[in-house]
């Protein structure tokens, strides 16, 4: 293959792999401390919605952005409202909220807009723009490095860079951090944690709402970055596949990065090819939509190393009296 | 759990929830500018004002009747079957089989072999999540997301590649054969001498979800298998203890959820579109687990939730017609309230009755609670599953 063929799809895969990643990591911190979250999908739907339509409305994608966190946020407050305080089942509040997420932005912005959900065509300073990193241009006709600096390094917005940042940060984080020591902790076996006198409560509130940023962000991007606009459903299971991906990286941060990586380039590949032939067989496109599902489940299987979540993933905690 | 009357758990907290849910609807419909009691009307008056209206209700119901018993019998043992959605979807692909092999000559023999077909591939689809998480311990929640994904797909490159009805542009199959037609509500009303609308889709299959709510009751409470499940789903160290196999009763539950989920392709498939279509199930999966939420698990419970989740669905088509700034997505905010405050936030409602009629015990949910994460390490065991 040549590398005019290669660097699109890579580049391709960088970006469909920056809302994965946010999700993921939104994941990662969420269910290190014990706290299942499939409302991803949800988390990444609502934070697209109002990203998009503050930034139509205001004109500036950073208040969009912020609108975005804010969103994300009040459905990660909800999550922990039911799952922690009421100690709910942690399952069934993130399905409630993916059905609210799907329910409400169709709902308020038909209000908005009337624009059948959608919100208007964003551009200039309501959209991110791509950044050329410096001496892009000059470097282009190195050999080899040139092009791929230029083509896929530079020319990103600027949400690419803070998720692969992000990836370094949560890293960083959960341990080489007390907080993210007692993280983990909490995720594993609370009752130590409780024991030593910290609050299994606050710390689980705070990855919650951590995971409730890092969704947002991965929601902005989603309607800010990679589209121009918010369209009905526009996470489009994005949300799953970030929980896919997360098993898939058994709970880490470079796996995680790694595992979103895979799903993003089967993604562009599935985007550049209409028709993939492997030893002259005809590869259906579906079959390399349901490929990261596919992956999942052998993963979960364990036939390809075993996957063990966080020991107290799920459970709610009830302190002893 | 002595303290509480049961009235107050089967009946009392759910309405309570079910009106919390109502409440914060009303505010949002509220925000976009229409009064909420006017929208209520219309949804009632929509879905119960005349017998369209009930034909509508009732097949939405029968749907719902089905994948809501699904999850409710996963429920019992603390499986959450997730999965719905997909297992339908390829239930319905059974039931489009059967109907498309032969020239079935009257629907009494087509009827039996095409709900044998959607029950089998239906739970052929529950099958592989449930053997994982029973012999391998992979969680069965997030197996049958991937698996309605996987479905999804399946269903997408069958009708588009292989069963598409030739020379046609859209991915659906041929019509069945005449024979296949089942009887709508308009023909049996007929029979009996009565009237009833021509355009509504309900049918017999109506008749088959009442008896499966049967079949699950006497499932669940009068025989041995049943009560393998409830025993394996209350603790499964003491059903291991017991003789009963955590493997078989897993496996067979999650295959009897996945048959009855399969089901709906009979009222959907067979009945209603009578061709198989790409998302016949739209949604009703998930409905189900509402469903089983608001139904406590209980046959009769899912049964009355079924019937008012196909209120809601009937009403909610009819106020997006008269009211067209409440679009149909009103119904999804309303199903997502309603599973928020009867299935995570039950607690909130539960704890301030449960100091009122407890004197002194440990809070603890005290409902059928799908297992979340490994079963072996449970903080807080809930409450045994009590109709």
């Amino acid at each position: 293959m040549e590398m005019s063929t290669i660097l699109p799809i890579l580049d391709g895969t960088l970006r469909s792999a920056t809302p994965l990643l946010f999700a993921c990591l939104a994941g990662l911190f969420s269910e290190r401390s014990g706290i299942i979250d499939i409302g991803l999908e949800g988390k990444l739907l609502i934070a697209a919605f109002f990203s998009a339509s503050v930034a139509a409305m205001s004109g500036s994608v950073w208040i969009g952005a912020l609108a975005g966190i804010g969103a994300s946020l009040c459905l990660s407050l909800i999550h922990g409202v039911a799952s922690i305080t009421f100690r709910g089942n942690q399952l069934i509040s993130g399905v409630a909220l993916n059905f609210l997420a799907s329910g409400l932005t169709v709902i308020v912005g038909e209000n908005w807009f009337k624009l059948g959900g959608r919100t208007p065509q964003l551009g200039g300073a309501s959209r991110f723009q791509e950044i050329t990193l410096p001496f892009a241009d000059a470097l282009r006709d190195v050999p080899v490095f040139g092009p791929i600096y230029a083509e896929l390094i530079s020319g990103h917005t600027i949400l690419v860079y803070v998720g692969l940042l992000a990836v370094a940060l949560t890293w960083w984080v959960l341990f080489r951090t007390r907080f993210g020591l007692r993280l983990r902790a909490v995720g594993e076996n609370p009752e130590s944690v409780d024991t030593a006198g910290i609050s299994v409560v606050r710390l689980r509130y705070t990855a919650v709402l951590i995971a409730g940023v890092l969704c947002g962000l991965g929601g902005a991007y989603l309607a800010t970055g990679l589209a121009a606009g918010f369209v009905k459903e526009m996470s489009a299971g994005r949300g799953f596949i970030a929980l896919a991906a997360l098993i898939f990286a058994k709970w880490r941060p470079w796996y995680a990065l790694m595992a979103c990586l895979l799903f993003g380039f089967l993604d562009a590949v599935g985007n550049r090819f209409q028709r993939i032939e492997v030893f002259d067989v005809v590869v259906p496109t579906q079959f390399m939509q349901a490929l990261p599902y596919i992956l999942t489940v052998v993963i979960l299987a364990g036939f390809v190393g075993k996957a063990i979540p966080p020991r107290a993933g799920g459970t709610p905690y009830v302190k002893e009296r | 759990m002595e303290k509480m009357p049961k009235w107050v758990d089967v009946a009392l907290i759910p309405l309570i929830n079910l009106f919390l849910a109502l409440v914060v609807s009303g505010l949002v419909v509220l925000y976009i500018g229409e009064s909420p009691l006017e929208a209520i009307a219309i949804m009632v008056n929509g879905a119960v004002g005349s017998t369209y209206g009930w034909g509508y209700t009732l097949y939405y119901a029968t749907n719902f009747i089905f994948t809501g018993l699904a999850v409710a019998v996963a429920f019992q043992a603390r499986l959450f079957n997730i999965g719905g959605e997909g297992q339908a979807a390829i239930g319905g692909l059974g039931v489009a089989l059967v109907c498309l092999a032969l020239p079935w000559p009257h629907w009494t023999l087509a009827l039996p072999f095409a709900v044998a077909g959607g029950a089998l591939f239906g739970a052929a689809w529950a099958f592989i999540p449930a053997y994982l998480q029973a012999k391998r311990g992979s969680h069965i929640v997030i197996t049958t997301i991937m698996f309605n994904f996987i479905a999804s797909a399946v269903l997408v490159y069958l009708l588009v590649n292989v069963m598409k009805k030739k020379g046609s542009m859209a991915p659906e199959t041929a019509r069945f054969p005449e024979g296949t037609f089942l009887p709508s509500a308009y023909d049996m009303a007929g029979w009996i001498g009565l009237t009833f609308s021509r355009s509504a889709p309900l049918n017999i299959t109506f008749f088959i979800a009442v008896l499966c709510c049967i079949g699950v009751y006497i499932l669940i409470w009068r025989t041995r298998l049943g009560y393998q499940i409830r025993a394996f789903g209350q603790s499964e160290p003491a059903a291991l203890y017991a003789g009963i196999s955590p493997v078989k009763t897993t496996v067979i539950c999650m295959l009897i959820s996945g048959g009855l989920a399969g089901l709906m392709g009979v009222n959907a498939v067979m009945g209603e579109a009578e061709r198989l279509v790409i998302d016949s199930v739209q949604g009703a999966g998930f409905v189900g687990i509402a469903v089983a939420l608001m139904g406590r698990s209980h046959p009769m419970g899912v049964f009355l939730a079924g019937l008012l989740f196909g209120m809601l669905y009937q009403g909610g088509g009819e106020l997006e017609f008269e009211k067209p700034a409440v679009s149909r997505e009103m119904i999804l905010v309303i199903q997502a309230l309603v599973i928020l405050f009867t299935g995570a936030l039950d607690n909130m409602v539960r704890m301030p009755f449960e100091r009122l009629f407890g004197r002194r015990k440990p809070k603890s949910p005290s409902k059928p609670q799908p297992p979340a994460g490994d079963k072996t390490h449970k903080a807080a065991e809930p409450e045994p599953v009590k109709p």
